[in-house]
Parts: C-alpha cells; structure tokens; sequence
C-alpha cells in the first residue's frame, strides 16, 4: 500500500521476475544478449541514483525481491510473469518453478503464473494441466518471440494455440497475458503486430488478454483492437519508467490508453528486476497530464487507484481491503467509439 | 564501368547516400539515427559498419536497412565495391552474407521466412505517411483551423517547413499525390478522406504519430548507452 497526502493505494505489480541471468546459466550468446538488452533498458531509463550494477542485475536474492517489492516498493500483491528461454538459459530464465519458490514460501505476497508454447503439441496440453494443478494457475504468460530450435516464433492464430486456449478456458486460467518479441514465424512479418491478439479474444470472450507493454512498440494497433475488444487490457510494464526519461511521451501514452481503452482496462507493472516499483509508484502517484495537453483527461486520483491495483485485483479476485477500494466504475472507455477505419 | 582512372570516391557522397536510408519503423534516416558507425573508403571499395540500438533488434527492418544502405552507397559515382556490415546483432552474420550475396530476405533466413520485405515496407510507409499527415494537420488545428475543415484542407495550407517536405517524401514513397493542390488528408490509396471519417482517422493517426516518435527516442536512447554518445569522444 502506498500513502500520499491522505490517499491510500492498493499496489499490483502485474509483471515481476525472479530471473537467473548469471553467465553460468547463459547457454550461449543469445542468452548474453538477452540480459544485456535487459540492462541497457534499465540504465537507459532508469533515474542515475538507481542503476544498479551488471552484477547485481544477473541475479537478485529473495531477501532483495522482497526488500525491492514489498519493504521499499509498496506492493501488496506481485504477480509473476515466467519468460522460460530455454534455449538461451541452461535451467531457464524464470521459469514458472523459479518464481513459485518464492511464490509458496509468501503465498500472500505472489501469484505466480504458467506459460504455454503451441509448438509443443498434445504433449504440452497435458503438462499444462499438470502445470496448472500444481501452481493453481489463474493466468499464464505467452513470449511469442521465443526461440525454440529452428523456429523463431509463433502467433496466437496458430492452430494448436487454439487448443492451448481452450485448453486454458477448460482449467479456469482466465488471464492470457501476451508479450510480443522482435521475431516471429515467418520472419518477414511485423512481430510486434498484435492482429492475432484481436482474432482470438473475439473468439474466447470469457478470457481476459492483456497485453504487456501496452503492444509498444505498436501503440497504435494495440488501442485500435483493444478498442474493439472488451476482453483486451493493457500492461504498464516498460511505459513506466518513461515517467522519469521523458514525462511528457508517458503523458500521451497514459492518455491515448484513457481515450481509447478507459481507465479500467490499464494497469501498472514494473517489469522487475529491470526496474523497481518505489520510485515508479512514488512518480505515478505525483504524475498529472502536462496542462498545455488540453486533448487528454485528468488523471484522477481515482483512476491511479485503478492502474495501480484495482484493476488487476479485479481480474486475478485479490481481495482488496474495505477501505482501499472504490465504487464500481461503468464499464469502458472515456472517448467515443470511433467509427472503423474506413 | 568508365575508361581510365575511376572518379575518386567523395565521403561527402556516400555521407548522402546513407542519409536517404531510413529505418521503416522509426521513419527517420539512419545518419540522423546515429546508425552509422563508421565509413571507410579505400580506392573504389566503400566500407560501411552499421550498428543498432539493441542485439535483439528485428532482423527484418535490419536486413531493410543494411540492404538499402548497399543500394543506396553503390550508386555514388567511383564506387565499385560495397561491404555494408551490420555489428553486434544476433543476425549480423546471415545478414551481411545474405547482402553481400544478393539472396534476398528469404534467401538469408531459409525456412524462416515465407516471402521478402515488401509487404513490411508497405505497412510502415503507410504508417509513416499517415502520422505526417498528423503532424500537419495538428499544426493546422493549433493555429485555429477546425478540424471538420481539415477535409478540405489541401497541402498548400500547410505552412512550409520540415514537416510537409517530410509529408510529401511519404507521398512520393507510396505514389501519391504530392503537389501543393493534393489534399492535405487522405488515406493509404489516396482517397479523401471524408468530414464523417475525419475525426476518428486523425485520432488514430496521432497514436501512430506518438508511437511511432516515442520508439525512435527510447532507441535512440539505447543506442546511447550501448555505444555512448558520439560527443564523448567515441571514434568514427
């Protein structure tokens, strides 16, 4: 929970890692490229007085989680998001196993979610279910950028996602929390475009997607389906941290998301350990929309309570405390429908 | 090609030439990008290193700009041979030998890729041109113009400046009109576009307009701190 000037805010963090990025566990240099990404976003966008160093960013210890999250960074409740890379780590990246060490040791603190790959076939059907049983799943995380052999990729159209999704659908894991990568089959298409996202949440109502980074870097066609699909929300994880580097392009993403999505359907995460949910919560809680941006709505302190937490407790059934909570809100969004594009 | 002693090969020229490549995802060239490392020339064989903002980069707007930077730097006049090398990226080594060899994108990604980048291109100019016509258009209803006008507005209400030679070169990418009496908002095949679409099409055309701005600076910024900035004393 965090506490400023009177208001009190319930704090998700919807996308966290317990990652193992040491170079003992880089089986190659695909694997050394991947955290080294990592960690130019985190000191390309991190104020100076929180850049951490190489070593500290490879691994960071469960006494450093929960300092990070829970003592220093307010949350309440994080929510982790596996990236499996297995062919780029010897024992994985974060695999749902890692983060559910830590996830059974504070029940209350962790939900920990699975993840699914169609190109593993029936086979993976039914270690999904295995998966599910184990961890109580209510949500699994899809990288369609994920290497595997040869293939550099996969869409949700694909025919075995499908059986993923229903899959999902049968074992009540209702959240389908989608990240896009640089490479897809085939590698001549757009693997930032979010096209298939629209395809299968038109096809499975009763599944929420959510959408990380708000589908930067294609913003545009992120609101243009999510407009359309009641069932498609946005996460926050990576827009974040340019609240600090450059305040004014966090305004109009913060404000294009009211205007075509509504402020139910966005919600905050920090993408730990890349950053740290303290100061991005401590900013998000001060943030006002520049005035001279007349096109974009207040953000209200209503509708931070919302990003901050209510919408992903919403989604996930965490129980909010009485007194952290707000009336419920209409649905949907701020701006008009638009009309289709012609 | 010529009799004789060939031209010498002016730097200034293939400083040009690299400057007409563009990055199709961020619109803007990849001189103005910092993209270019170096260039090197030595006799009649021009030597370009290419780097990007992250190893993870899509390979296949880094083919489209390694290939472009070939096409665009073997014109120059005394040049005879071209080596474009990408550094640094997971692909580097099937894309410049996939350049080199002239393959093509599929050719260099075999069993990867279904087709070549044209579509891709397609997409991204589209995207582009509609965002300039965003930018023009916004600087209109700035200066009091309203913007059920905008229907009628043609490009010779657009004062002049960076932003309508940018729009026009974006016409000119994709076959439209361009002229000072073309209209000032049109669609991806040039049709008008209607006061009853106008209002929705521009306010998706500014969410393209941000992210398409918002991309180039976060890459921009990680090119900093992968390489550091040029200004401190970087070499090249």
């Amino acid at each position: 929970m965090y506490t400023k000037n009177g208001d009190s805010y319930f704090i998700v963090d919807g996308h966290i890692h317990a990652w193992d990025a040491t170079p003992a566990n880089q089986a190659n240099r695909y694997g050394e490229g991947f955290i080294n990404c990592f960690y130019d976003y985190h000191r390309n966008l991190s104020p100076e007085d929180q850049v951490w160093s190489k070593e500290d960013f490879f691994k960071q210890s469960e006494e450093r989680i929960l300092k990070d999250l829970f003592e220093d960074g307010y949350v309440d409740v994080g929510i982790f998001q596996p990236t499996y890379l297995t062919d780029f780590y010897v024992n994985g990246f974060n695999t749902t196993e890692q983060d559910g060490v830590l996830a059974e040791k504070h029940p209350d603190k962790f939900i920990v979610n699975g993840s699914w790959d169609p190109r593993d076939g029936e086979a993976g059907l039914e270690a999904l279910a295995r998966l599910a049983e184990r961890w109580q799943l209510k949500g699994v995380k899809l990288y369609t950028a994920e290497w595997r052999g040869e293939s550099k990729g996969w869409k949700l159209t694909d025919p075995w996602s499908y059986r993923y999704l229903e899959k999902c659908q049968e074992l009540g894991i209702k959240n389908i929390h989608i990240h896009k990568g640089p490479t897809i089959y085939p590698l001549n298409r757009d693997a930032f475009d979010v096209a298939d996202v629209d395809d299968v949440a038109s096809m499975f109502p009763a599944l929420n997607f959510i959408v990380e980074h708000v589908g930067l870097p294609r913003l545009e066609d992120f609101c243009w389906i999510a407009t359309q699909e009641p069932n498609v929300y946005g996460g926050l994880a990576v827009a974040m941290p340019f609240i600090h580097s450059r305040p004014r392009y966090f305004a109009q993403i913060v404000g294009e998301l009211l205007y075509w999505i509504g402020e139910d359907r966005i919600s905050f995460a920090s993408d730990y350990a890349i950053w740290t949910p303290a100061w991005l919560i401590e900013r998000f809680v001060d943030f006002e929309i520049p005035e001279d941006m007349t096109e974009y709505p207040a953000l209200t302190t209503d509708v931070k309570k919302k990003i901050l937490g209510l919408n992903m407790a919403k989604l996930y059934d965490i129980d909010v405390p009485e007194q952290l909570r707000l009336p419920e809100s209409a649905e949907g969004a701020i701006g008009a429908e638009p009309e289709p594009v012609a | 090609m010529t009799v004789g002693t060939p031209p010498r090969v002016d730097v200034a020229a293939i400083d040009a030439a690299l400057g007409t490549v563009r990055d199709p995802e961020l619109d803007e060239s990849i001189t103005s990008l910092d993209f270019v490392g170096s260039v090197a020339v030595d006799g009649g064989i021009v030597t370009v290193e290419l780097r990007l903002p992250t190893y993870f980069c899509a390979p296949n707007f880094a083919y489209l700009m390694v290939a472009d930077a070939y096409d665009a730097v073997v014109q120059v006049p005394g040049v005879e041979s071209v080596i474009v090398r990408l550094l640094d990226h997971f692909a580097s080594d099937e894309i410049n030998a996939g350049v080199a060899a002239r393959r093509g994108f599929a050719g260099s990604f075999p069993g990867l890729a279904d087709d070549e980048l044209a579509e891709l291109r397609l997409t991204f100019r589209r995207k582009a041109h509609r965002a300039g016509q965003e930018r023009c258009a916004s600087a209109l209803v700035r200066a009091g113009r309203d913007v059920a006008d905008l229907a009628a507005a043609s490009l010779d209400d657009v004062p002049p400046g960076p932003d309508l030679d940018r729009l026009r070169r974006r016409r000119l990418d994709l076959g439209l009109p361009a002229a000072d009496d073309a209209p000032l908002l049109v669609d991806d095949d040039g049709t008008p576009i209607t006061v009853v679409d106008l209002p929705a099409q521009l306010r998706l055309a500014r969410t393209t307009r941000i992210s398409i701005d918002g991309n180039a600076a976060f890459c921009r910024g990680l090119l900093d701190v992968r390489y550091g900035r040029r200004d401190e004393g970087a070499a090249g």
